[in-house]
């Protein structure tokens, strides 16, 4: 029998007997910092491809919630630092080797610029504001006399910066794209550059996460969107989303199988370990299996509700960040 | 200059002295520890064999630590050092995650801690807390890159291994076998 | 910016420094040096456990205690203190300390006390005693004693007119070794033991767990013969740590030990294996030997300790080979299955036949310094003392047997209490879980008129006494001048590093003051401590402020020689002048005058042999508590084979209770640690857990007490050891 004991030492908080250095914080952001991507990334695209007639919420609405969610994940990442009043020393240093980092800088540029992009809509989406409902806009607004829009900018320094803005509109539509295909792919690669977690130190993670945000992207565009067309056209790149995911996922096991020990200890997590039933059955065939079949009945014409496969789609993203983020602290070299 | 560590494992008894007098000597909380006491029996009764190590952060040469600290505050020193500078550490714990030694751990006070060799020691001449204590002085610490030194002698003439080396971090912790 | 700093310092300084051994001396001989007058370091020696290291006591810059460090020069801990030394600042920081004197209110036991002054305290005592003295003579108080504070109730119960004082050290440690080594060599080994590990080409240890006891100087010299390549040699049924470090290991089965000591002896004397030059000009009975081992065979020893003749052969000539550079480990904790003293005689045999007695890598002859004790009027003589209770036995024993003492503590059925003990001061000793038989113990309590008693930590022995004092620990408190013997002579002096927190005294200020209230004064000459250290110190060319900044002096005797030439002949202090194989003295006590075999008890079916250890952060169950030490071990676990663990379907870390032949069940459960290292006849566990005091707060309910699993206790007729090893448990596993 081999026996292998910590006699002393090591019961540090946090690290033993299991690591749990990262919780529901970094796995909710890890979520809502694709699903964001996946939104800027299909604004960005319709907008600079002038399809935002047909895909009007996905161009006009969605960049809102992109930036909720940007902030809301952010919120979550910084609940979860332990040195909270030190976190401005992110932003004193660029280390790109660190995911981390050059993701927290992506971060500060994006966030603003999608704030800024959604806040551009605004007139169209909101063009008669009730001014004697809502009498605090009065500080920022004010009342124009108007068919199509009632109200203008206040401050002549923002209407200036709003029509600089419009003209140089595809440059802002470009960064924003670049930036969304960044964040998409940073959340992924944040997990993957830890080659000390062996479930976490494969690439394809990177591109399993991306491809994840953009089909919870799109979900959530199915979700919101009143248009048919536009409900139909997401739900079947959901779809191709969707089969690109499983594939990476199947890819991803083959790979451990086939690599080291530790990397077929943690495979093995979900293959007959304690992840194994919350993996399969709910993140692969309730997450991803199940509102696919939905998604393909509804496009051949079946009466089903398409909010019904969007909601499963995203709460299989959720899920799936949740247990790659603990089976990932559970896999180690060690002991 | 590259400052190592050698464990030789047939006169660790394992007897945690390097474990408690880092804890005093850096003030780490009770509760809390730098390096610790790993005991691996093999064997059947009665054909068995047992090593004792003492262990901590290897000062990889490579450091992951290092390289996924986004503020830089992990970072290694000329002589291979690595260090936590506690007041640019904003506690994300990307290091602790991507330690294959599980060397780090979260300070209550915020910051991620770990060994530092006694870096405010190697100053003064001193060795670090837990060579010096070692009351079976199995405990070697010096330079490398100096061939006259004890550390490269023992390296020299010694069967040794490293921990995990199939994680290619590099590590600058030997253990004497 | 701390980062910059860092890289400073370094460019600076690290970048030529050489890290030798002589800039460490220099640094620490400076950072004596007085700053803004004060002290930054404070000598001490360690009263963690018995070994008494000496080191430093730093402050840190807000002048509290921050780490404990070992004196360079102190040829205990050579500059390196153990675990428990090093976290020795635990026991200050502890939260749990006894913090002011306490009266016990309800029945005994019932843990309900009021804080007092110590004037009441004091009084109260001393009332107490006069009543004891009145009623049943002065020599019904007794002492009970362990570590530094007992020297100073020494006194007190000297001068109050008795003789019972005891060390539990003795009768339930190291009592067997002293006696078979004072019968066969003349003289008990004392403390540390004079052996030259450091140089010995061959270590035995049979009955030593080197390595898991801390015995500081021995590890650190068994560690330096690892590195010139000495031959171990480990008997262990377990498989020990040193075992693991051994060219050698002999699983030996329990309570067999002394078959093998026989062959051995047998091997080296068919071989002609043995020192003959030696032999000859200095052991007696030689001839009587020859004969007696003729039959212990290595073959016979097969079949009683399990070991393959021809290792037993092997490791005899490994033995050979190496003399007289060779040590047969005396042991320490040698109270195992009664027939210990017997068993000690063997290994004493064995050393005096291979010639090691006095010779390099054997045993060295240690250098013993004295310090001169102010003169002190005669103490009274007592009318009598324990021995006189035991209807002459015990004649070979010249210290107390706390477990007699105990015995003289319960009224006897006859009802002559002519010569009862009715008081008990217990001075830094848990009797309750250092004696076997925890039940009788307590039943001797519950017969006292006065229970006192004296540490920094509620015990078990304090939740019985009828008064606490609380004493300051020895960081913030002066002691007596430690004078161990060693390869030279040298002195360490202990000296407060922090004024004591809360209400807590030193034992020397305690003892004297109810010596004040007993009328004692000419027994307490000086009006404090500093003034008598400095007197005892000044009488040998020092002084107390000298002590103060070195901490140790070495004050080597002239003429002194560590080691005796070949083939000269020396004096012993036995009955021959001899080293006596053949032990006359033993013999004159009508007790076998050679070791003889006597085979034990196994255990029965479903049961297994207690075998109890040492961890190396702990001193027996006094560090308990220590949250230092216990962060480093904070329970025992009770070792199981794996196949016995199968057959109980036994899981890893699961807590079980054990019960042992007598019924008794422990009262707390403990950890299985299911490994390979431990026989399948036998479980192990680590001594000094399972503490029922619920002051104890870290260690209350930790871990099972092996004491209480102690209850066949097994007296060693020659000089009344409490042997501790015939004991068996089994497996209680269903959660009640």
């Amino acid at each position: 029998m081999r026996e292998e004991i910590i006699v002393s030492g090591r019961m540090n908080k946090g690290v033993d007997p299991i690591l749990h250095a990262w919780g529901w914080e970094i796995a909710l952001y890890l979520f809502l910092g694709g699903l964001a991507a996946g939104l800027i990334i299909y604004t960005a695209f319709y907008a600079i491809t002038k399809k935002e007639n047909k895909y009007f919420t996905a161009t006009k609405v969605t960049p809102i919630f992109a930036s909720i969610f940007l902030i809301l994940g952010l919120s979550a990442l910084f609940i979860d630092l332990h040195h909270k009043l030190y976190f401005w020393q992110l932003y004193t240093n660029i280390n790109l080797r660190s995911p981390m980092s050059w993701g927290a800088w992506t971060l500060l540029i994006v966030t603003p610029l999608i704030m800024i992009y959604s806040v551009l809509n605004f007139k169209e989406l909101f063009p008669k504001v009730n001014f004697t409902k809502y009498k605090l806009l009065k500080l920022i607004i004010s009342p124009i006399d108007s068919d199509t829009i009632n109200w203008q900018w206040k401050y002549s320094l923002i209407r200036k910066f709003e029509l600089f803005l419009q003209k140089n509109i595809r440059i802002l539509l470009w960064v924003l794209l670049i930036l969304g295909i960044i964040l998409g792919i940073y959340t992924g690669i944040l997990l993957s550059a830890f080659n000390a977690r062996p479930l976490w130190n494969t690439s394809v993670l990177g591109v399993l996460f991306l491809t994840s945000g953009l089909s919870t992207a799109a979900a959530f565009i199915m979700l919101l969107s009143k248009n048919k067309e536009e409900i139909k056209w997401f739900s079947k790149i959901d779809l191709i989303m969707i089969a690109i995911e499983l594939f990476l996922i199947i890819h991803m096991f083959m790979g451990f199988l086939a690599s080291t020990k530790v990397q077929i200890e943690a495979a093995n997590l979900f293959l007959g370990g304690q992840y194994t039933v919350v993996f399969w059955v709910f993140v692969v065939f309730i997450g991803l299996i199940l509102p696919a079949i939905l998604e393909i009945m509804e496009l051949k014409g079946k009466h089903i509700n398409h909010k019904i496969s969007a909601i499963l789609v995203l709460f299989g993203g959720l899920l799936l960040r949740f247990i790659i983020i603990y089976a990932g602290q559970n896999s180690r070299y060690l002991y | 200059m590259r400052y190592a560590m050698a464990i030789d494992t047939l006169k660790c008894v394992g007897c945690s002295d390097c474990v408690v007098a880092c804890q005093t000597e850096n003030n780490v909380p009770i509760g809390y520890c730098r390096d610790w006491i790993v005991e691996v029996t093999d064997g059947t009764y009665p054909n068995l064999t047992l090593e004792n190590r003492s262990e901590r952060c290897c000062h990889c040469t490579n450091a992951p630590c290092v390289r996924c600290c986004p503020t830089g505050a992990s970072h290694k020193t000329e002589e291979g050092v690595v260090l936590v500078t506690h007041s640019d550490c904003i506690g994300c714990a990307a290091c602790i995650t991507s330690c294959p030694y599980d060397a780090r751990y979260t300070h209550p006070e915020g910051y991620v801690d770990k060994c530092t060799f006694c870096y405010h020691r190697l100053a003064d001449g001193l060795l670090p807390a837990c060579v010096s204590v070692c009351p079976t002085k199995c405990l070697y610490f010096g330079d490398l890159d100096n061939p006259e030194s004890k550390i490269s002698e023992v390296l020299k003439n010694r069967k040794w291994k490293l921990l995990i080396p199939e994680a290619g971090t590099e590590p600058k912790l030997y253990f004497l076998i | 910016m701390q980062r910059r700093e860092f890289l400073k310092i370094s460019s600076l300084g690290i970048g030529g420094l050489a890290l030798s051994g002589t800039l460490l001396y220099e640094f620490f001989n400076s950072a004596n040096d007085e700053t803004d007058g004060e002290l930054h370091r404070f000598p001490t020696y360690c009263e963690i456990c018995f070994w008494q290291c000496a080191g430093w006591t730093h402050l840190d810059k807000d002048k509290k205690i921050w780490k404990i460090i070992g004196n360079e020069d102190d040829p205990h801990s050579n500059g390196r203190l153990c675990p428990r030394g090093t976290g020795g600042i635990g026991s200050y920081y502890d939260k749990d300390r006894l913090k002011k004197p306490l009266i016990r209110i309800n029945d005994r036991g019932k843990q309900s006390f009021r804080e007092a002054s110590w004037e009441e305290a004091f009084d109260l005592i001393a009332k107490k005693m006069k009543d004891i003295s009145s009623k049943y003579g002065p020599e019904s108080m007794a002492l009970f004693h362990h570590g530094s504070g007992g020297k100073y109730f020494t006194n007190l119960i000297k001068a109050f007119g008795s003789d019972n004082i005891a060390k539990p050290s003795f009768a339930q440690c190291m009592g067997p070794r002293e006696v078979a080594y004072a019968a066969t060599f003349g003289t008990g080994l004392s403390s540390p033991e004079p052996l030259d590990i450091r140089d010995t080409k061959c270590l035995v240890l049979i009955g030593s767990h080197l390595g898991e006891n801390m015995h500081n100087a021995q590890v650190q010299e068994m560690s330096d013969a690892i590195d010139k390549g000495a031959s171990i040699i480990t008997v262990d049924p377990r498989f020990s740590t040193a075992a693991s470090k051994s060219k050698f290991w002999l699983p030996i089965k329990p309570a067999t030990d002394i078959a093998l000591l026989l062959s051995w002896i047998n091997v080296l004397i068919t071989n002609e294996w043995y020192d003959k030059e030696f032999v000859e000009l200095n052991c007696e009975g030689f001839d009587q030997l020859k004969q007696h081992v003729q039959s212990f065979t290595p073959e016979w020893a097969f079949g009683i300790t399990t070991i393959e003749p021809d290792v037993i052969v092997k490791t005899a000539k490994t033995m050979h080979d190496a003399s007289p550079a060779v040590i047969i480990h005396p042991g320490r904790h040698t109270t195992w299955y009664g027939d210990d003293t017997q068993r000690l005689r063997a290994v004493a045999i064995l050393n005096a036949l291979l010639g090691s007695w006095g010779k390099r890598g054997g045993f060295f002859i240690p250098d013993k310094a004295s310090l001169p004790h102010h003169h002190l009027p005669a103490y009274p003589k007592p009318a009598w003392t324990w021995k006189d209770t035991v209807d002459g036995k015990y004649n070979l024993v010249d210290l107390g047997l706390a477990n007699i003492m105990v015995d003289a503590s319960i009224p006897k059925k006859s009802g002559d209490n002519s010569k009862v003990i009715k008081g008990w001061f217990v001075v830094g000793t848990n009797l309750i879980n250092t004696l076997p038989n925890t039940t009788h113990t307590l039943k001797a309590i519950q017969n006292l008129d006065l229970l006192v008693a004296i540490d920094t930590m509620p015990m078990e022995i304090t939740g019985w006494a009828d008064v606490i004092l609380p004493e300051c620990t020895y960081l913030e408190r002066y002691d007596s001048i430690r004078v161990n013997q060693n390869r030279e002579a040298n002195i360490a002096l202990r000296m407060p590093a922090t004024k004591p927190l809360y209400d807590t005294k030193p034992a020397w200020w305690m003892a004297r003051e109810l010596g004040l209230k007993l009328g004692l004064k000419e027994y307490f000459p000086f009006k404090t401590q500093e003034e008598e250290l400095d007197w005892e110190l000044t009488q040998i060319g020092s002084s107390l402020k000298e002590m103060k900044k070195i901490g140790v002096k070495k004050i080597p005797t002239p003429d002194h020689y560590l080691y005796i030439a070949k083939g000269e002949t020396i004096e012993f202090n036995t009955n021959s002048g001899k080293i006596e194989l053949y032990s006359s003295a033993i013999d004159e006590e009508g007790f076998p005058a050679m070791p003889v075999y006597t085979k034990h008890p196994e255990p029965e079916d479903g049961f297994y042999r207690l075998i109890y250890g040492r961890a190396p952060m702990h001193t027996f169950s006094r560090t308990a508590n220590n949250p230092n030490l216990t962060d480093l071990m904070d329970e025992n676990t009770v070792w199981i084979n794996p196949k016995i663990a199968n057959l109980w379907d036994l899981k890893e870390n699961q807590y079980i209770k054990l019960k042992n032949q007598d019924g008794i069940v422990s009262t707390f459960s403990i950890k299985v640690r299911i490994t390979e290292r431990i026989r399948i006849d036998s479980v192990y566990m680590v001594h000094g857990f399972g503490h029922a005091d619920k002051k104890l707060t870290q260690a209350y309910g930790r871990g099972a007490s092996d004491t209480e699993m102690i209850t066949n206790v097994l007296i060693d007729p020659i000089m009344g050891g409490t042997g501790m090893r015939g004991n068996f448990v089994t497996f209680i596993t269903e959660t009640v």
